[in-house]
């Protein structure tokens, strides 16, 4: 792992990141869902689409994604399917928001106590507040996912 | 025999090669996006803002007559390099983006009529499609595309076939692919469209930095460049066109310097290629093209190009000797631009990882979104060669390649 020269980059490509990258779980459109939306960024091509199920409950049951991008936008899609089942949509949303602060400043300190075990599987993700150009890979699958929480169709990258 | 250039007095001119990305050397394989800019560019400008700046073409004084006169200077020295016939054929832009524009507004709306045809390529950069999308929604053009070979050169039988029923008006395709690197076989292009009354437009603004361009050898009626890849500034491009068409065609940007004459009734314009220069221009930045024309003539365009064949060549071999890398476009005719991807790495990921070397590639469209449609990609990155790049840059970028492999394998 030390021969390539790249060691200072594992901050950013962390075991798990190349792990989820190359082989995500939720990588699969959804046989049956309740909601999807696609999420294009325009200025470097990246595009996902989001499958959500619900349980009768209003909580995400499941969730599946396509995705054409970088291992960081993989990686972060597969995460997210991970990471928000079980949850309430205001709930996800909230995660959304701690999530935009951890991998725009590394850290989250202000962020709800009840979010912390979820912030922690997230936290691969959090190298890339050192990469300004590459915060955006790592949102796109989730305003995706907002857009078809929000019954939208569509989602840019800011 | 050209004299092979020397490399290292070369990159002494270039004050910001000098400089190191996180302790390491920077390797610029960016230079189709934007060349760096030799010292006599930066000096240039400098000294036009230190010792005799003034607005131009309107001042009665000292200052204004000397800005005016070597403002004016870098059309003549743009009309030599171009081999203009006549230097009022130079129409000042901000970019190649401008000046298509400009013709897609001023010809395409003042002289097309609705029901003719504008013919592009499908390896165009957005910039030579949208302004006919453009056209085409508000004037009733119809806008046809030709098709590119897996190669990804022209393929001229059906290049001839849409000009065949005579509706094209204009054929508007690019000198040299900003992703492909493929060249077109420019005079073959205006020959057949000529034949058939297609006016032709070239955007040239990656074909200008490698070769010699004559617009009257190639007998194109537009040719449109800009001036950052050309180791200039930024915010200074080019529009050359026939004189007899930029005097048919009505104003584009409508304001000060272009007119001859206002009254609320009625205004008459300039003479060209004044008409098409609205508003105060980009002074400093027209001065600083100027001294990049004559860094580019002073090391000769022979020299560079076989310079830059070398790079490609050199480059065509060992990126294509790096298992899972794959490399966009074969055309025989091409420039130092090499775009590719490799496996199980997306092009962003390799860039992130080569900049950590210190090594700048461009990765995304390329602004040539439907381009990466044709070949069924997103996206690639894309290494691009400038006078000052060495061999050894481009071993560096392939081993380093064959690391990023080794990193995602």
């Amino acid at each position: 792992m030390s021969t390539t020269g790249f060691d200072d980059l594992r901050d950013l490509y962390q075991e798990t990141i190349l792990d989820h990258g190359r082989s995500p779980r939720h990588g699969y459109k959804l046989e049956s869902f309740d909601a999807t939306a696609k999420g294009d960024n325009p200025m470097c091509g990246d595009r996902v689409q989001v499958w959500v199920k619900f349980t009768p409950e209003g909580m995400i049951a499941d969730t599946g994604f396509e995705a054409r991008g970088c291992a960081i936008s993989v990686a972060s899609a597969d995460l997210m399917a991970e990471t928000i089942k079980g949850r309430g949509k205001a709930d996800t949303r909230a995660l959304f928001a701690a999530f935009r602060d951890l991998v725009r400043t590394g850290s989250c300190p202000a962020c709800d106590a009840a979010l912390a075990d979820s912030l922690e599987r997230l936290a691969p993700l959090s190298g890339v507040h050192e990469y300004p150009s590459r915060v955006k890979c790592a949102t796109l699958p989730w305003h995706a996912l907002i857009a078809a929480l929000d019954g939208g169709k569509e989602a840019t990258s800011e | 025999m050209t004299m092979p250039l020397d490399i290292a007095r070369i990159r002494a001119d270039f004050p910001i090669l000098s400089q190191t990305i996180r302790g390491k050397p920077l390797v610029f394989l960016d230079s189709a996006a934007s060349a760096q800019k030799p010292r006599a560019v930066i000096d240039a400008m400098r000294t036009t803002m230190e010792t005799q700046y003034a607005n131009i073409h309107r001042g009665l004084h000292w200052m204004s007559e000397r800005t005016t006169d070597a403002y004016e200077a870098s059309r003549d020295s743009v009309a030599g390099l171009m081999n203009a016939g006549d230097r009022d054929e130079i129409v000042f832009v901000r970019n190649s983006t401008e000046a298509i524009n400009l013709v897609a507004h001023s010809y395409g709306r003042g002289i097309m009529k609705p029901g003719q045809a504008v013919l592009i390529s499908d390896m165009e950069h957005h910039s030579n499609i949208i302004p006919w999308q453009l056209l085409r929604d508000a004037h009733g053009i119809e806008l046809r595309v030709a098709p590119i070979t897996d190669a990804g050169e022209l393929d001229m039988d059906a290049f001839e076939a849409l000009l065949a029923d005579g509706k094209v008006g204009l054929v508007a395709i690019t000198h040299m692919s900003n992703v492909l690197g493929s060249v077109t076989p420019a005079e073959r292009i205006v020959r057949l469209a000529h034949a058939r009354g297609a006016k032709v437009l070239f955007d040239g603004s990656q074909a200008i930095v490698h070769r010699r361009v004559d617009v009257q050898a190639l007998g194109c009626d537009f040719y449109a460049w800009t001036g950052h890849k050309l180791y200039g500034p930024t915010g200074i491009g080019v529009l050359w066109a026939r004189r007899e068409l930029l005097e048919s065609m009505p104003p584009f940007l409508g304001g000060g310097e272009m007119i001859s004459s206002v009254t609320y009734e009625k205004s008459t314009w300039a003479r060209v290629p004044h008409k098409f220069e609205a508003g105060t221009p980009a002074i400093i930045e027209g001065i600083g093209l100027k001294a990049a024309i004559d860094y580019v003539l002073a090391i000769g365009y022979d020299a560079m190009a076989a310079h830059e064949a070398s790079l490609t060549d050199h480059a065509l071999a060992r990126l294509s000797a790096v298992e899972g890398v794959h490399i966009l476009g074969r055309a025989q005719d091409r420039g130092g631009v090499v775009a590719f991807s490799l496996d199980k790495a997306h092009a962003h990921d390799i860039a992130t990882l080569l900049d950590r070397q210190g090594i700048a590639v461009r990765a995304g469209h390329h602004c040539a979104e439907p381009l990466m449609r044709r070949f069924n990609l997103d996206s690639t990155a894309r290494a691009s060669f400038g006078i000052y790049t060495t061999h050894d840059e481009i071993d560096f970028l392939a081993d380093s390649l064959l690391r990023v492999r080794e990193f995602f394998a």
